[in-house]
This record gives C-alpha cells, sequence and structure tokens, in this order.
C-alpha cells in the first residue's frame, strides 16, 4: 500500500511543480515525464504483486466529508485495472515529452502535464477507491483533468465545442451514479463498499433499477452506444497521448464501475446478460459502421472504441448469462475474454492512437484522403500502426485474438448447452462478432491502406521525418506486449485468473472438463500463433532460395497502358469505405454534397460526403432542444442581479432550516 | 492414433489443391464445347512461375512483398485444422474453428494491403470489394458453423465434421442441408468464383481477386495462385465431410472417398460457372445475405 500512496504522491505533487514550472516548458517536460514514470512504476509494483497472488491491501482513516470515509483497497480486480492506468499512461508520458515540443513554443506546457499527472492519479484511486464519498470525488476530478486534457487546444473552435459535449455528457452520466450510490447508502447504512456487498437482500425491482442506474451512468463513461456521442468528439480534439490515455484507459473504467456495483447487486437474473448482449451487439457493429464512413483518422479510431467496448460488453453479457444459469465455465470464459480485451485494448487503442499522433506531428492533417505512401517516409510508425491495426481486428497471432477467441468460446459454449432462448441470444452474438470482426478488418485495411501505403497524395513543402525515439520507443514497447499476449496467452490467463473469480467470487475448479479444454486451446492457440509465424518464415526463405541468381526488376504499378498515372487517381479512403457505407445507409445517413461535372468541357467538380452520429443527430439534439423549451419558462429566474441572487441563498437556507428542525 | 494417416491426409492437402483448379478448368472447356487445358495445367503454371524473375512496382514497399508469404502460410496453418479424413486433424482443439475462421481473416488482410500498396485504383477497387463481400461472408459463415456446431455438439473442426455426422444427417437433415446451401454459398464467394466473381475475365474493372494481384510476379504469383487453391481446397474438404459423411474405418479407403468428393465438388463448381454469368456488383451483398438467412434457417430448425 506505502507503493500506492507513494505512486498518488508522487503524481500529484509533479504534476503541482510542472504547473509550478509555467512558462519554462523544458522543466513543465521534465517534471510531468519524471513524476509520471517513477509514479507509475510505484504504483504497478502493488498491483503486480495481488495478481501474483498476494494477500490484498487495505487502508482506512477516518475523512471529515460527510458518510465519507477515506477507505482504498487493492483486490485483484482492482490490480487488473490498474495494470493499464499505470502501464499505459505511463508510455504515454514518456511519448508526450516530444509529442508536445512544437507546442511549447507557443503556449505553456504546465498545465497539461499537470492535469495529465492528476488525470493517472484520479484514475488510480477510482479503481482503490471503497467509499462511495470517496469514488464520486475521484471520478470527478478524473473528468475535469480530462476536460481540461480535451481542451488543451482551445483557440480551436472545434475544440471548445468537443470539451464542452464531453462536459456535459459526463456529468449527465454522474448524475445517475449520484443516484445509485444514494440509493445503495441507504440500503446499506454506509457508504462503504464492503458494506454495499453485504446488503442481504433487496427487492427485485430496486435491483433492476440499481443496475439500470450503473448501466445509464457507467455507460456514458464507457461509450455504450446511444450514450458515446461524446467520444467522437472528445477524442479527435484530445491530444494525441491523452487521446490514447481516455480511449485506451479511461473509458474502462466505465466497464470496471460495471463490475464493481455487479458484485453489490447478488446473483444476477438472465435478462441482465440479454441485456449486455443487446448492448455489445448495437454498440459493436454500429460502432465499426460509423468508423467505416469516418474521414478524419482519429475520429475512426475512436469510433473503434465504441465497437469494442461492444465486444467487451458482448463478453460481460456471456459472463452474466452463464452466471444466472448456472453455467461456470462458460460465465469464466465470458469475464475472462471482457477482462482480457479491456486489458487488450488498452494496449492496441493506445499503440493506434499514438501512430496517429505521428502522423499528425509530421504531416499536420489527420485527413485520410490527404494522406498516403507515408510508410516510406515513416517506416516504423508504419509497423507499429500495422500490429495495432491487425491486433484490433482480433487477427492472431497478436492479442485481439485471443479475448476474442475467449469470448466466442464462452458464447459457443452456451448456445451448445441452452435450449432455450438465451441460445438464441448467444447465437446472435457470435453471429454479431463475427460481422463486427470482418467489418474491423475491411476498416483497418481501409486505414491503413490510405495513410501508410501507395504514394503520398499531396505535395508537401517540407520533407516528412519519422517520429524520435521517445515517441517511438513507447510504441514498440506496446507492439512487444501485443504480439507477448497473442504468443502466450496462458501465462496472461492465470495472472488474470484472481481478477475473473472477484467478480463473483466463484473460480471454476481447473479439473472440471470445461475448463480443461478451455486452457488446454489457449496453449494451442499460443503453439499455432508461433507454428503460423515459423511457416511464415519459411516461405521468407524459399522466397529468397527461388529468386536467387534471377532478376528482380522495378517498373511502374500497371496502369493498363495510361501514360500519366497521378498519386491523386489512387483509390481514396471515401471510395474504398463506399460499398459498405451504402448498405449501412438507413443508419448512417451519409450526407453528400455534389457539384456534378456540366457541359461539354468540364472545368471542375466536386464532391463531398459528411457521416453526422445519428445518436446526436436524432436523439439529443431534438431531446435537448426539447427540454430547453421547456425550461424557456423559468427564464424570468435569472435577472443577472446580484442581489436577487443572495436572496435565493437565503430562502434556500431557510426552507432547508425549516424543513431539517421540522416546524 | 496412429501418425501415418495424419501424414498422408497432410500429403494430399499440400498436393492436391492445384488439381482442383485443374478439373474446373476442365468441366468448363468441355461444357463450353473445348478441349482446354490439361488437368495438371495449374502444376505446370507454378512451376514456370517459380523459374521467373519478379518485377516490383517502384511504389510498392515491404507490404507488398509481404502479401504472398502471409497469405499461403496463413492457409497452411488453417489446413492443419481441416479433418480430411479419420479421428482428427493434424491440430485440434476446442473452439479451433475460430482460429481457423481468423486465420483465413489474416490472409485476406494482408492481401488487401499488399493490393493498396500499389496505389492502383484498380487493385484499390478490387480490394474494397473483398473486404465488402467477406465482411458479409463472415457472418454468413459462422451461422452455418454455428448450425453444425448445434448439431455436433462440438465446436472443433475434427469433430464438427467428423463420425458423428452420419448420425446427425438422419435426426436434422434438413438444417444441415440448408447449413450445406449457405456453405456452398459462402464458399463461392470467399474463393472468387461464379457467381460472385468471375476468374477468368480479363477486365480489370469487374474482377475482384485476380484484380487485387495484377502486379504480382514470379515466384510471388506462384505463392498466391498456391494459397488461393489451398484455400479453396480448405472450403471444399469440409463441404464435402459435411455433404457425405461416410466413415469407414480403413484409412485409404476414407481418402479415396474424400478425393472422389472433391473431384466432384469440383466438377459441379465448373458446371456453375459455365452455367451463370457473373452477378452485378450490386447483387452481391443480396447474394451474401441469402446464403446468411439460409443458414439462420437451419438454425430455427434445428432450435425445434
Amino acid at each position: 500500500m506505502i507503493a500506492f500512496f507513494l505512486a498518488l504522491g508522487v503524481l500529484t505533487v509533479s504534476g503541482g511543480m510542472a504547473v509550478l514550472a509555467g512558462r519554462n516548458s523544458r522543466l513543465a517536460t521534465c517534471w510531468g515525464v519524471s513524476g509520471a514514470l517513477v509514479g507509475c512504476l510505484a504504483g504497478l509494483a502493488p498491483a503486480i504483486q495481488v495478481l501474483m497472488g498476494s494477500a490484498g491491501f487495505s487502508f482506512r482513516s477516518a475523512w471529515d466529508v460527510p458518510y465519507g470515509e477515506f477507505y482504498l483497497a487493492i483486490d485483484p480486480l482492482t490490480a487488473w485495472f490498474l495494470l493499464p492506468v499505470f502501464g499505459v499512461s505511463a508510455l504515454a508520458a514518456v511519448y508526450s515529452s516530444e509529442y508536445l515540443r512544437p507546442f511549447g513554443e507557443r503556449q505553456s506546457l504546465g498545465p497539461i502535464f499537470g492535469w495529465f499527472n492528476i488525470l493517472i492519479a484520479s484514475m488510480a484511486l477510482v479503481v482503490a477507491a471503497r467509499n462511495a464519498v470517496l469514488f464520486l470525488v475521484a471520478w470527478e476530478v478524473m473528468s475535469l483533468a480530462s476536460f481540461f486534457l480535451v481542451t488543451f487546444e482551445d483557440e480551436r473552435e472545434e475544440v471548445r465545442e468537443a470539451g464542452w459535449t464531453y462536459l456535459v455528457a459526463t456529468h449527465l452520466g454522474t448524475a445517475f451514479l449520484f443516484v445509485l450510490f444514494t440509493l445503495l447508502g441507504r440500503q446499506a447504512g454506509s457508504m462503504n463498499f464492503d458494506q454495499f456487498s453485504a446488503i442481504s437482500s433487496m427487492p427485485s425491482v430496486l435491483t433492476a433499477v440499481l443496475f439500470l442506474l450503473a448501466l445509464v451512468g457507467f455507460g456514458t463513461k464507457a461509450g455504450f452506444m446511444p450514450l458515446h456521442v461524446w467520444l467522437p468528439e472528445a477524442h479527435p480534439a484530445a491530444p494525441s497521448h491523452v487521446s490514447a490515455v481516455m480511449s485506451g484507459v479511461m473509458i474502462k473504467l466505465g466497464i470496471y464501475g460495471i463490475l464493481r456495483t455487479l458484485t453489490f447487486l447478488g446473483p444476477p437474473p438472465a435478462w441482465w446478460g440479454q441485456t449486455f448482449l443487446m448492448i455489445g451487439m448495437t454498440s459493436g457493429v454500429l460502432g465499426v459502421v460509423f468508423a467505416l464512413s469516418q474521414h478524419d483518422l482519429k475520429r475512426l479510431l475512436a469510433y473503434h472504441s465504441v465497437e469494442n467496448i461492444g465486444i467487451i460488453a458482448l463478453g460481460l453479457g456471456i459472463g452474466l448469462l452463464g452466471h444466472s444459469k448456472g453455467q461456470p465455465v462458460m460465465s469464466w470464459l465470458g469475464f475472462g475474454g471482457a477482462l482480457l480485451h479491456v486489458l487488450n485494448h488498452s494496449l492496441f487503442k493506445a499503440l493506434l492512437f499514438l501512430g496517429a499522433g505521428s502522423v499528425l506531428h509530421a504531416t499536420g492533417t489527420r485527413e485520410l484522403d490527404r494522406l498516403g505512401g507515408l510508410l516510406k517516409t515513416m517506416p516504423w510508425t508504419a509497423f507499429t500502426f500495422l500490429v495495432g491495426a491487425m491486433a484490433i481486428c482480433g487477427l492472431p497471432p497478436f492479442n485481439g485474438f485471443v479475448s476474442e477467441w475467449l469470448i466466442y468460446v464462452g458464447g459457443f459454449r452456451g448456445f451448445l448447452e441452452f435450449t432455450t432462448r438465451s441460445g438464441m441470444w448467444l447465437g446472435l452474438g457470435i453471429a454479431a462478432l463475427a460481422l463486427i470482426g470482418g467489418l474491423a478488418a475491411a476498416c483497418f485495411a481501409k486505414a491503413f491502406g490510405t495513410v501508410f501505403l501507395g504514394s503520398p497524395r499531396e505535395s508537401r513543402a517540407h520533407p516528412l521525418h519519422e517520429a524520435g525515439p521517445a515517441m517511438l520507443i513507447p510504441m514498440m514497447v506496446l507492439v512487444g506486449s501485443c504480439l507477448a499476449i497473442g504468443l502466450w496467452p496462458h501465462r496472461v490467463v492465470q495472472f488474470m485468473m484472481p481478477a475473473i473469480s472477484g467478480i463473483y467470487n466463484e473460480t471454476p475448479s481447473l479439473n472440471i472438463e470445461g475448463m480443461a479444454s478451455a486452457l488446454a486451446g489457449l496453449m494451442m492457440v499460443s503453439a499455432t500463433a508461433a507454428l503460423f509465424l515459423c511457416i511464415t518464415l519459411a516461405l521468407v526463405v524459399l522466397r529468397r532460395l527461388s529468386l536467387s541468381n534471377r532478376p528482380i526488376s522495378q517498373t511502374v504499378t500497371w496502369d493498363c497502358g495510361y501514360t500519366a498515372p497521378a498519386a491523386s487517381m489512387q483509390y481514396t479512403a471515401a471510395s474504398f469505405a463506399q460499398p459498405l457505407v451504402r448498405l449501412f445507409q438507413s443508419v448512417l445517413r451519409t450526407q453528400s454534397h455534389e457539384q456534378a461535372p456540366a457541359g461539354y468541357f468540364p472545368a471542375s467538380a466536386r464532391l463531398t460526403s459528411h457521416t453526422p452520429d445519428v445518436a446526436t443527430a436524432y436523439l439529443f439534439l431534438p431531446l435537448f432542444a426539447k427540454v430547453r423549451r421547456g425550461l424557456e419558462g423559468l427564464r424570468w429566474l435569472q435577472q443577472g442581479r446580484v442581489q436577487l441572487y443572495l436572496l435565493y441563498i437565503f430562502i434556500t437556507l431557510v426552507v432547508l432550516l425549516v424543513w431539517k428542525l421540522g416546524v | 492414433m496412429s501418425v501415418i494417416p495424419l501424414l498422408l491426409s497432410l500429403g494430399l492437402a499440400l498436393v492436391c489443391p492445384p488439381l482442383l483448379l485443374g478439373v474446373i478448368h476442365k468441366t468448363k472447356a468441355i461444357l463450353t464445347g473445348r478441349v482446354g487445358a490439361p488437368v495438371l495445367q495449374p502444376y505446370y503454371d507454378l512451376w514456370k512461375l517459380l523459374q521467373k524473375g519478379a518485377v516490383y512496382s517502384r511504389t510498392t514497399s515491404w507490404v507488398f512483398r509481404a502479401g504472398p508469404l502471409v497469405s499461403p502460410a496463413a492457409f497452411l496453418t488453417a489446413a492443419l485444422f481441416v479433418p480430411l479424413t479419420t479421428p482428427s486433424a493434424l491440430l485440434s482443439f476446442w473452439g479451433d474453428v475460430v482460429l481457423w475462421a481468423y486465420l483465413i481473416g489474416v490472409a485476406r488482410f494482408i492481401t488487401v494491403l499488399a493490393a493498396l500498396d500499389t496505389g492502383s485504383s484498380f487493385e484499390g477497387m478490387g480490394a474494397s470489394r473483398e473486404v465488402t463481400f467477406a465482411s458479409l461472408a463472415e457472418p454468413a459463415l459462422f451461422v452455418a458453423l454455428a448450425v453444425i456446431a448445434k448439431v455436433t455438439g462440438s465446436v472443433q473442426l475434427s469433430e464438427m465434421f467428423g463420425p458423428v455426422l452420419g448420425q446427425a444427417w438422419r435426426t436434422a437433415g434438413p438444417a444441415l442441408a440448408l447449413a450445406a446451401a449457405s456453405f456452398f454459398l459462402v464458399l463461392l464467394a470467399e474463393n472468387a468464383r461464379m457467381p460472385v466473381d468471375d476468374p477468368t475475365t480479363h477486365l480489370e474493372l469487374t474482377m475482384i481477386h485476380e484484380v487485387m494481384v495484377l502486379d504480382h510476379s514470379g515466384p510471388d504469383f506462384a505463392f498466391i495462385l498456391y494459397g488461393s487453391a489451398l484455400k479453396l481446397f480448405l472450403f471444399s474438404v469440409l463441404l464435402v465431410r459435411l455433404l457425405v459423411p461416410v466413415h469407414i474405418g480403413v484409412v485409404w479407403l476414407d481418402l479415396v472417398i474424400v478425393v472422389a468428393g472433391l473431384l466432384g465438388l469440383a466438377v459441379l463448381i465448373g458446371i456453375v460457372e459455365s452455367s451463370m454469368a457473373r452477378l452485378r456488383l450490386i447483387r452481391v451483398p443480396q447474394l451474401l445475405v441469402t446464403s446468411g438467412v439460409l443458414a439462420a434457417v437451419g438454425l430455427l430448425l434445428v432450435w425445434r
């Protein structure tokens, strides 16, 4: 526990020092990055210790806040979430030392390093808090810190807009959490989490309400469709290392919140699992479909976060359904897949956002159709982005496949076992997961293909440069972890065991037939991944042999005899995705503006297309417009006179006093 | 389990694939009144290509060179899970069907990237079509596999397509028939056959798979040809095992039955290709959705 406090202390102090460094951007960078590194390494130690099997830590101390207690604990579930919190954030911090340098010439870097370290500390506090008040405080600090990070480039209109959307969304979500914890606190008679878990029985209506509150409150942070609307706004607006941490780590804390709440609510009824399956299917499929229609690299990645949260929700649904139907192996596979995907997604999504950041750093644009051919100027960034793309598509031999495999196999277990409607749900879930896999591969073929392959679509004034070592080394570490989990999944799963059993306090015995075959399956996945790499290597040798002493020549790409091919004639990202976008037109509602060529000697033609978020455009904007119209009747309250506001405060106090004294 | 039958079937899986292509071509030639190339022509082609040098486009990078290596490697790995005969495949575990499908996904992904690496519009077009159709074929394939899994009670390829099927046809015949029909459509789509893709066309605008590999030459192209033959072989073996669930117990006899089934399937594909035109590209998604619906109806039938 001391190491954990050390981590929190170092992060907060170094954050403060970075702010104090002010306009001296080198000093601020120094404080911020070294503090983040030391803090994160210190924080990782207890997490790894707990996952290795040592007893959990806890710490309690009185706190003056009403109902609050300074109560922290690290159990395996917390420890599992601490891995991405500290691991990915440390790498992002190293990356930022170089990424932010150009900004340092224009503005002070103190605040961004300060808020970044505060964000890490608050995320760690969120997963370690065992008191609802403390949890909410940490949650709020996390939301505010990330808000200030998102609005770093606040001189740009769209960044302010995105920050505003994020601030509203996150607070609406938090409002649900207040209700959730208040209701739980009333039942338990205390705001401590251990008292919540000890609630002996609750009316089933109340559990249902609590479940739904948690679903909306934490789901807003996690980004379940249609609560995801802030994600595609905030992630592109934030600096790339912040997007990496927000998308890779912070939204996972929504999943953590849901898991933690599940431990309070007792045995789950079957409809919870079905609800999660439904959420998973909609978020997964719609997330990737919207990603396909995007032209902005970081916005595309943000929609993929929605998709991956959907995959995690599918895993949770399978786990819950398995638990409620008395299928321990299925439950284990579902929860295991979800938890492993939490870690995996934090690795490859951070990798992809950092890669996108390097592209932005070098070219100054996120617009897919203005890029191209970057593989030749930025070979290492391209390589790391390719690994991230394959991992996120769930392709072996990388880590994404392992977690998706666990979820598939869990789904199939239940599918073969159940004869009721639940089995049908699982069948749908499996089909949806297959569709998601296919579409994700299409989308990343588009993203990687347009940005890195072919030739540059625009000529640039300055020659492009590869990212420097401070940016590349964190990305290479992430590549290494993606490959390591893909090649040694059984090790990682053993590490994860205590975290999975932390959810419902049950571990299926390793001797059960299903468990044994699942673990053996993981070994085989690992063996196959290694074999696949070996066969590829063998083919490399074979080709080298067959090409030795043979002529190898270079020429142009086959152009059907056309004499003046140009880089702008390459297939664009928009054209690449067009057939799929068209198929899903009924949900996407892509708007295109066309100026067709006219006359015998057409001079100009234009085609632009734009896909607004369907939930924003057709659900939230009309809803908020209605609310606003409804509230216009209260305008007279706002007169802008200070005396009047003082009067309001006075009246409120009197009313509260009267109520409290019961006159 | 003895080693010899496993090695024998592995050897067959390595050697046989181009033969299927030869039989398809011969069937098409006969049906259209031509003599056609010898059945072994694909082998001659491979041999000739392996003797040649290579030409690379200046636009391309290592991704382009990786395509022809990674995709056959993925198919070869996937081949180890496919039960050609008898109790088991070379590799087999509970849930290997997912790995099998995703290995094929790896091959597709890298082929598409290699196509995009040339910077050619034609290849971009082919790649775009490939990913579109593949992402629709994927759920259809999984639902068809789910039907078979439900009937046989396993998600292990060598059990799903193993001796249990013979019994299953008696109890769940209609569902399996629907799954087989769906699987056949997926096979045609995944392997760039008519009516989804025309493997013999010479117009870049209309092709899918062929246009993606336009710029590959020499040994690289040989690897690609072999890889796509192997992919066809893998799908065909599963379909044949599904349709002809005969299990005698004598290894060589079982192998003969499977090979006869494969040749029969190749003839069937040849007949399909000679008797219909390629669908308009807009219609292809409908075909794939049909395939998914067939499998889903099969699923409802198993569900009672």
